[in-house]
């Protein structure tokens, strides 16, 4: 509780002493009213002054504002102790409603702490701290045990343990040691470490994700627009049918008295208060989003858990995302020749290349390769490769090169198929696969569990490997053999049909940043250092984990849940009341407490969103 | 150009709203959010009238909600 809050408990306090002097020492009624009028006075000024100051200002119909009228209106009529009471409760709920607020933001805050005081830089053989932001790439750090990495960069000295549970949501260190990648915002747990910057300040992991986290309260759920609108016309409304209660009842009802009707008038207006509802809805919204970061799901804004939550077909990127997206050599069928030999042949033709799959061959073959004796290197887009080693001519590549040369291979069913040819005669093939990701087929079963009604795959690579990948999940369709424009007009394509619903794309963001772009929600996985995927995509989950997705809509749907429960109770207690109100059945003391009572259960259920497992 | 400040002694989600709409207004204001949960306002300003434009946006502050207070980081 800070300095604030403790003054208005103070003040709340001695309010109740004066307010029990009043009741109990009844010495001439003069005596009682300063009590009472003091009492008031000490509980309630602040209410007061912002009310007429508000009123200056041009602003009518504000809590202060309601508040005051209806308790000076009550001391007007006589009803002191009800006045005083009125103003008790209601800053009662103030300051359970302050405390609560603080309460989320910290925990809130805390779980966002990744943000970096200082860096250690060594000057004249002496670490001195220094601000983050005045470090500059290429500049080494020292990171004692227990701090934070404040900037991206590599390891040139030490090794030692990384706790990235703030990034990524994994609890599991990571081991890092000379020449790896280091991500600011995770904490060095016992070794001293030396790093050499490569990303200032701002540009380094920790700045963007706190920065996304923190614009993301600028995107707004439907929802939440949905209170700003009703709160701009639900107060004038009330205060209009506050007035027509309290004039028109006594011309109609003639045993009703104007004071009765005025009184009911001010309960009507304290019952109005819509704080419940202003508040709770988007700290509803901000716990979402802060939990889902915890567990390494940033989402740039509560827009998207309402999306998340109504997702019906999900399509993933084949590569990078459903499998590993390294590629191995996994096969070798050598035809007359020893499976060294042909290795050796494709690891030449591919010498030059830098294609997936000629660094996985290259991968491979271990040894020294020879670059003198490779020439006349002839690259084939999409086909293969023709060199010259030592005067001999080698062909590398697929079945369609093989097609184009006229040389007969057999046919293989089975990931991407390498052939070799040498002087026009067939050697043999290698295999190489994409390995599907240890728990995509659970993570997907999963989804298809919640919600997910359409589970698409689309892939640049050929028919085969994606048949071979597809059988293996539970995939509904997939396409094959697409240029990224191709994936984009795919995914347009199932946007405008109607069966399509919410649709989300999941991708790695190193090529498909328009698709994510596109979809209603861009899911990037491994954001974790990737720049690209986390200004592309509507939702970055930080590491390579698929089950991710069916947490971020577990959370979502959740969220949400709260979200609604808050509206239909506060709005249905409030309504409740204000009929109770007009027809005088609950008096002013009653709708103090209907009011506070409902905004303190709607910011304690808001609070609920927070929590994650 | 871009700012940052906390701002201090936000009480409620609809003042909040209330002054992100005043300070919007704002000659050479050309964005402004506030959130009043993490308790931030982020500015986007013309530079050249900037002292103006924090004397308006301080008054705008005052007239709406006297207890308010803001400090750049």
């Amino acid at each position: 509780m800070d300095q604030k809050l403790k003054i208005k408990l103070y003040r709340i306090i001695l309010s109740v002493i004066l307010l029990v002097g009043a009741i109990c020492l009844p010495v001439n009624p003069s005596f009682s009213f300063i009590l009472y009028f003091s009492a008031y006075l000490i509980v309630g000024y602040d209410v007061l002054y912002k009310a007429v100051n508000h009123i200056l200002s041009g602003q009518l119909f504000d809590e202060n504002f309601l508040m005051s009228l209806a308790t000076v209106g009550a001391i007007f009529l006589g009803e002191y102790l009800e006045s005083v009471m009125v103003m008790f409760l209601y800053q009662v709920g103030e300051l359970f409603q302050s405390y609560a607020v603080g309460k989320s933001r910290t925990s809130i805050s805390s779980l966002m702490d990744i943000r970096p005081d200082y860096a250690n830089m060594e000057k004249d053989g002496k670490l001195t701290k220094v601000d983050p932001d005045d470090v500059k790439v290429g500049d080494i750090i020292v990171v004692k045990p227990g701090e934070k990495v404040p900037l991206d960069g590599i390891v040139q000295e030490g090794e030692s343990y990384l706790d990235t549970s703030r990034l990524t949501g994994e609890s599991v260190p990571i081991h890092v040691r000379v020449k790896d990648t280091v991500l600011s915002g995770s904490v060095n747990q016992n070794g001293l470490l030396k790093i050499e910057v490569t990303k200032e300040f701002d540009e380094s992991t920790a700045s963007k994700i706190l920065d996304l986290v923190e614009n993301a309260s600028s995107r707004k759920a439907q929802a939440e627009n949905f209170i700003t609108k009703f709160s701009r016309y639900y107060t004038p409304i009330v205060v209009v049918g506050a007035i027509l209660l309290a004039v028109i009842p006594p011309f109609l009802f003639p045993h009703l008295t104007f004071e009765v009707c005025l009184e009911r008038a001010f309960t009507f207006l304290v019952i109005s208060c819509p704080c419940a509802l202003v508040i709770s809805v988007p700290l509803g919204f901000f716990g979402g989003i802060g939990g889902a970061s915890r567990r390494g799901i940033l989402l740039k804004g509560s827009n998207y858990l309402e999306s998340l939550s109504q997702l019906k077909t999900i399509v993933f990127d084949k590569t990078g995302t459903l499998t590993k997206g390294t590629f191995q050599v996994t096969k070798i069928v050598a035809n007359k020749i020893s499976e060294e030999q042909l290795l050796k042949y494709a690891a030449e033709a591919e010498l030059y290349s830098n294609h997936p799959i000629a660094l996985s061959i290259k991968e491979k073959y271990t040894k020294v390769i020879a670059q003198e004796d490779v020439k006349q290197i002839e690259e084939v887009s999409g086909k293969g490769v023709h060199v010259s080693v030592s005067n001999e001519d080698i062909y590398v590549g697929n079945a369609a090169y093989m097609n184009d040369l006229e040389i007969e291979v057999p046919q293989i069913q089975d990931g991407t198929v390498v052939y070799v040819i040498k002087e026009k005669q067939y050697l043999g093939y290698l295999v190489i696969s994409d390995e599907i990701k240890e728990n995509a087929k659970e993570a997907l079963t999963n989804l298809r569990q919640k919600q997910i009604q359409k589970m698409i795959m689309l892939t640049g690579d050929s028919l085969e490997s994606a048949k071979r990948v597809a059988s293996q999940l539970p995939i509904d369709t997939y396409y094959a053999s697409l240029l990224p424009q191709d994936k984009l007009k795919r995914v347009e394509k199932l946007l405008n049909k109607d069966d399509t619903g919410t649709l989300a794309f999941v991708g790695d963001g190193m090529n498909d940043a328009p698709v994510l772009v596109r979809a209603d929600v861009g899911i990037a996985m491994g954001g974790l250092g990737s720049d690209a995927a986390i200004e592309a995509a509507d939702v970055v989950i930080m590491d390579d984990d698929l089950e991710k997705i069916g947490e971020a809509i577990d959370i979502s749907k959740r969220t949400l849940r709260i979200v609604k429960q808050n509206i239909v109770f506060a709005i249905g207690i409030k309504i409740f009341f204000l009929i109770l109100g007009a027809f005088g059945v609950a008096n002013m003391l009653e709708a103090v407490f209907a009011d506070v009572g409902v905004s303190v259960l709607a910011i304690l259920n808001s609070m609920r969103t927070l929590k994650t497992k | 150009m871009k700012k940052r400040y906390m701002i201090k002694n936000l009480d409620c989600a609809v003042c909040a709203t209330k002054l992100e709409k005043a300070i919007q207004k704002i000659d050479g204001v050309n964005e402004v959010s506030i959130s009043f949960l993490s308790e931030k306002m982020k500015l986007v300003i013309d530079e050249t009238r900037e002292d103006t434009i924090m004397n308006e946006i301080n008054d705008v502050i005052h007239r709406l909600e006297p207890e308010v207070e803001i400090i750049e980081k």
